[in-house]
């Protein structure tokens, strides 16, 4: 019996968002009189941090604390249309979303401020913490919650902005084939180090060192949070996880989480990321989206660093112990590759 | 269907309810008290969400019968503030990203309370341990084994909740 170490890489281009038919989400916001502002979504907080991103988007775009800001998701029946938290959308349609409507309100909310000051709304600007002054004049001040309070009870104005961000539909040339179904990508490389045992076929994931480029990451720690959760489930998948072990043949299936494997906490590996920021022109504050693709390359690099071990080229998902012992012995023992230095 | 009478104390309160014969804890705490904390996950004691402490010691609600915790001390998350003073593991779990979707994180916060008063310097290894009857699909556990350290380090754990 013996440990192989093995070393696998993977790498990942990413398209953020899809187009099948056009892909649109909306946001609206608008202030209560004292100044806070709800933004009224459809898109769903999955856990990964939608209402906080969206949040920060608004918080910024208004000029106003974050604190000031509520994010309400998840109602279809009230909140404006969205196509739905996939394919790493989130920030990016949603954000941009966010943003056209919050400067609409600000829009809004400046007009208000202006009138009661009796200045140009053009020569106003907000400091983030609540109050709006003219430029070059910070004594020539009101709070966000004045402006908004008058807006609703002196003006008659509504402080609210209605956002939608859409990728067309784009159509298939007929004479090239070309089309654009996404404006932007996202792109990562990940190194992942195993163990396998040849008597067991066990695979012990040693340690994970990626790099991801993401446009901007609007919240680090939210980001590197999703992105070392993303890469337990793509370990997850690559090696326990299975509703059809043997599929076709329906035996052996899970039925609870009993027998549903995953990974536990004594079976994670030490992750080192680095965050590699290039603001995407189209993207919210230059944000792309982590999504799908934190758990993606963790599974070709693992199926990649099996055979850099022991030389077992596996093809199908999940890397079982079974199917390494197997190929091992199909191969006359483990016979890592030749390793070029 | 009969009904029986259980006293206990949930969170230092005393409380009285009726209990149906085989009714499980995690639904006599929620849906019989109200304490929606403790969630309902597998309901068959595999993923650990519904954990709470009984005088002291991990329990899955939904195996336990509600009508053994008379005369017994529960435990719940809700019972870990104190006033609007979050308990370290919370304060921890929050400042360390330890919670994606938050469905795990009232088991995972009562498991690790559980280990903390029992052994308030756990190492790495210890707490793994504590934690290892408890699922969570989204963070790779690793921020939640970092805020339990954490907590444990911030040395108050033990002093309220």
């Amino acid at each position: 019996m013996a440990l192989h170490r093995g070393r696998g890489f993977a790498s990942i281009n990413y398209p953020i968002g899809m187009n099948l038919g056009g892909d649109p989400s909306q946001a609206l916001v608008h202030s209560n009189p004292g100044g806070k502002f709800m933004v009224a979504l459809s898109s769903i907080d999955l856990g990964q941090g939608m209402k906080s991103v969206t949040r920060q988007i608004a918080a910024e775009t208004l000029g106003v604390p974050v604190e000031d800001v509520y994010v309400d998701t998840a109602d279809s029946d009230t909140g404006p249309h969205c196509m739905g938290s996939f394919a790493s959308r989130g920030t990016h349609r949603v954000g941009n979303a966010v943003i056209q409507a919050a400067l609409e309100a600000r829009s809004v909310m400046l007009e208000a401020a202006a009138e009661e000051l009796e200045v140009d709304p053009a020569d106003l600007v907000t400091d983030g913490k609540g109050n709006i002054h003219v430029k070059g004049a910070p004594s020539k001040s009101i709070t966000t919650a004045e402006a908004c309070g008058a807006a609703q009870f002196k003006q008659g104005r509504t402080v609210s902005g209605r956002g939608i961000f859409l990728i067309p539909l784009s159509e298939v040339d007929p004479e090239t084939g070309e089309m654009t179904p996404v404006s932007c990508f996202a792109h990562a490389a990940l190194i992942v180090d195993v163990d396998v045992d040849d008597e067991t076929g066990e695979i012990d994931v040693v340690q994970m060192n990626s790099a991801y480029e993401l446009g901007r990451a609007l919240n680090p720690r939210l980001v590197e949070q999703q992105l070392i959760g993303g890469a337990w489930m793509g370990m997850s998948h690559a090696a326990w996880e299975t509703t059809e072990p043997y599929y076709p043949e329906r035996s052996h299936g899970p039925l609870d989480f009993n027998e549903y494997l995953m990974p536990g906490p004594g079976d994670i590996a030490p992750h080192d990321i680095a965050i590699l920021e290039r603001p995407a022109p189209d993207g919210p504050f230059g944000g792309k989206g982590p999504g799908e693709m934190c758990a993606n390359p963790v599974l070709p690099a693992m199926v990649n660093a099996v055979f850099n071990a022991v030389g077992v080229r596996i093809d199908e998902l999940p890397i079982t112990p079974e199917k390494i012992l197997r190929g091992i012995r199909a191969n006359g023992g483990a016979r890592p590759p030749a390793r070029r230095n | 269907m009969a009904k029986k009478p259980v006293r206990f104390h949930l969170n230092g309160s005393e409380k009285a309810v009726f209990v149906e014969d085989g009714q499980n804890l995690l639904d006599m705490l929620r849906r019989g008290i109200g304490d929606l904390t403790p969630k309902y996950g597998c309901g068959q004691g595999t993923c650990g969400t519904c954990t709470v402490l009984i005088d002291g010691e991990p329990h899955l609600s939904c195996l336990t019968l509600a009508e053994t915790v008379e005369g017994r001390q529960l435990t719940t998350t809700a019972g870990l503030a104190s006033g609007n003073r979050l308990h370290a593991l919370q304060a921890a779990f929050m400042e360390g990203f330890a919670a994606q979707c938050g469905y795990c994180t009232p088991g995972m916060l009562m498991a690790a309370k559980a280990l903390l008063d029992r052994n308030p310097n756990p190492s790495r290894q210890e707490v793994v341990e504590a934690i290892s009857g408890n699922i969570c699909r989204c963070t790779g556990y690793e921020p939640i084994i970092n805020a339990i350290l954490e907590a444990a380090k911030s040395g108050d754990a033990r002093h309220y909740g």
